[in-house]
């Protein structure tokens, strides 16, 4: 631990808000206080510049997906400079999951992304279980439940970016549609894991529970219903012309340009480059699933559309696959050190441990009540180390970094979150553009803010 | 940066824009086939409050302190549900049980047990780590309410009500010798929620 001292960045003599060197020129704060001197910079001698005037958009803005604020310089309608402002989300999930045992960390990481919480449950579990050594011990039917209900909310999440993005650009109907759809979706994973959102469901050595009598069929009859949507969908809006004019040719970014920002994601398979980290580095057993990695030309908006829209497709494929691979098996890993302890089961009384854990542990077996009480209340320890799995999340690479101490408790968990990598694009999307495109544009990009603030 | 002198990208394979020249002159005009047919669909707006839509049998709801057949209390105010809770949300107390003065079978008992539903996050790992199965969820999730001291639940809210056969502790311990009895026996599970809950567990097949 360095003793570094840190200083106020409002302060007078702020280290970020100094003139600097390099040609990215001042950076502003715009944390409060400095406002003046955002507006003051650009009204200089310059004719030009004097006519530039800066608009506040956000953090409150309708259609910046959260509460992400942009500072946006105007020359007419041209965006001539954008700055972007976040940290209205800040939650300090990753500060308080050190103070959470390994288990418990699960329900705090699964809330910074929070359209698609099960893949950062995921990330996180296969970074411990790397650390722990069990992944060869992860039992099948745990990794096919985790793909089953991460391809079901990559579709839920690419359901609301198609939602909203529709919705702010006029497409109302879109809006309706894309919710209408998510809630089947929201429903089984409600039967999965009885949670609709944030599930914790995803666990260190498997899943919490397996899944309920009925969910398979359930699935089955969502699929062809859903591959019915998804092509009307394209119907609605693949031709029309008012969804072509707002998307085709908006917000450009090429592959040089995708991998200089390190943008991943739809952004980067729309602009004609096959990476996916499902394929490029398999987890979670995905090499033995058959899919394409969809991709699309243009570069633009309506290419990410494209591919989005497409890739609800795969996924709706790779669930077929996933369902027909379910073999009846244990969701949790045998270690009794690591495994957490429940077992749940359904009753008249609601939903809680089974009678025959309870018989077990509380009646039969005094070993198995101290493995359920030291795990419960210390939790298992994990070896000194660190480890980076990542897992392409519906908005690109999400990947958590989880070190360890050797301690019951992370020492640090840092996820690297697309939505806030992906955002550094977004100035090179909208600069030069017009103002009307910066909706497009930023909604394109899908950025989630639980994600970016963490 | 749009750049507006960009090449005509080439047509992507979609079902929209496949087929025939006549089909993709007509595509434009498809989109409102799609809102038109929308009208005669069923409506999947639910009406609520007026219409209550059942939640899933596995639904993390609110918690219910449950009771032996006797009606015993089955904490034992071990503090687990409190060890495991990742938002500090529970409080429980425990106290000993004597031969006048018994509440649940074994040793000791909960003599307090609060849950601070501002401070929940339902994430399920308190009944996970219920040794006694004395804390499950049920499928209730109005929790509003407009104070915080309101939705801080004390023992009395959360405590399954006692059935016919039950009897209120404290009282001495009816279903056997010692505790042992109450766990080994197995299958006692007082219904405590509601009917409608038992009639969709049966209905779907769900595990009991």
């Amino acid at each position: 631990m360095s003793d570094t001292t840190y200083t106020s960045t409002y302060s007078a003599t702020d280290p970020y808000g100094s003139t600097s060197t390099d040609e990215s020129g001042r950076v502003f704060t715009v944390g409060g206080g400095d406002w003046d001197d955002v507006v003051g910079s650009v009204n200089s001698a310059d004719p030009i510049d004097a006519e530039r005037i800066v608009v506040n958009m956000g953090p409150q803005h309708p259609s910046t997906h959260g509460v992400l604020r942009l500072v946006l310089e105007l020359e007419g309608e041209t965006v001539a400079r954008a700055r972007l402002v976040i940290g209205y989300l800040h939650t300090g999930i990753e500060k308080n999951m050190e103070f959470r045992n390994w288990t418990q960390a699960v329900t705090f990481i699964t809330r910074c992304d929070y359209l698609s919480p099960l893949f950062n449950e995921t990330t996180y579990c296969l970074g411990v279980e790397r650390l722990l050594g069990v992944e060869d011990q992860i039992p099948d039917r745990a990794t096919v439940i985790r793909v089953l209900v991460m391809e079901l909310q990559r579709i839920s999440s690419h359901l609301v970016w198609i939602a909203t993005s529709g919705l702010e650009i006029g497409a109302i109907t879109m809006m309706l549609f894309g919710l209408r759809e998510r809630e089947q979706i929201l429903n089984i994973l409600e039967m999965i894991t009885g949670l609709r959102m944030n599930h914790a469901y995803v666990r260190p050595g498997g899943v919490a529970q397996d899944l309920p009598p009925g969910a398979v069929d359930r699935i089955r009859e969502f699929l062809p219903y859903m591959r019915g949507k998804v092509d009307e969908y394209e119907t609605l809006l693949t031709a029309n012309p008012i969804w072509v004019k707002r998307n085709k040719d908006v917000g450009v970014l090429d592959t040089r340009g995708c991998l200089q920002l390190g943008v991943t994601g739809p952004l980067l398979r729309a602009s004609g480059f096959a990476w996916d980290l499902r394929k490029e580095m398999p987890y979670c057993g995905y090499e033995n699933y058959d899919f394409d990695v969809v991709t699309a030309p243009g570069e633009d908006c309506f290419a990410r559309y494209l591919v989005r829209i497409n890739e609800m497709r795969q996924s709706l494929r790779i669930i077929e696959q996933a369902l027909d691979k379910l073999r009846p098996g244990p969701v949790m890993v045998e270690d009794k050190k690591i495994a957490w302890p429940a077992q749940l089961a359904l009753g008249g009384d609601g939903l809680g441990n089974s009678l025959d854990h309870i018989r077990h542990i509380m009646g039969e077996s005094m070993e198995a009540l101290i493995h359920h009480f030291k795990l419960v209340t210390e939790g298992f320890r994990v070896p000194p180390g660190q480890a980076y799995v990542p897992v392409e999340s519906p908005r690109g690479e999400l990947g958590a970094h989880v070190v360890s101490d050797g301690g019951t408790r992370p020492y640090r968990v840092h996820l690297r979150d697309p939505s806030f990598v992906n955002l550094q694009a977004v100035p090179v999307l909208i600069e030069g553009g017009m103002i009307a495109d910066v909706i497009t544009s930023v909604a394109s990009v899908d950025p989630v803010m639980g994600g970016v603030d963490r | 940066m749009a750049d507006k002198s960009r090449d005509e990208p080439a047509p992507p394979r979609t079902s929209a824009s496949s087929g025939g020249p006549v089909k993709s002159l007509l595509a434009p005009i498809a989109g409102f086939g799609v809102t038109f047919k929308t009208m005669f669909k069923p409506i999947v707006t639910e009406q609520y409050p007026e219409e209550k839509v059942p939640t899933a049998p596995r639904y993390h709801g609110r918690h219910v302190l449950n009771r032996h057949a006797d009606g015993l209390e089955k904490c034992i105010g071990c503090e687990l549900c409190a060890w495991a809770c990742p938002a500090d949300a529970i409080y429980v107390e425990g106290a000993d049980n004597t031969d006048e003065e018994r509440f649940s079978p074994g040793e000791r008992y909960g003599r307090v047990y609060q849950i601070n539903y501002l401070r929940c996050i339902f994430c399920g790992l308190c009944i996970e780590a219920c040794p006694t199965r004395a804390l499950t969820m049920s499928n209730e999730y109005e929790l509003a309410d407009d104070s915080r001291e309101d939705l801080i639940f004390t023992k009395d809210q959360l405590l399954a009500p006692l059935l016919p056969g039950m009897e209120s502790p404290p009282h001495p311990m009816r279903l056997g010798e010692d505790e042992k009895a109450y766990y080994l026996g197995g299958g006692i599970s007082p219904v405590a929620g509601d009917p409608d809950v038992e009639g969709r567990l049966h209905a779907d097949g769900a595990e009991s």
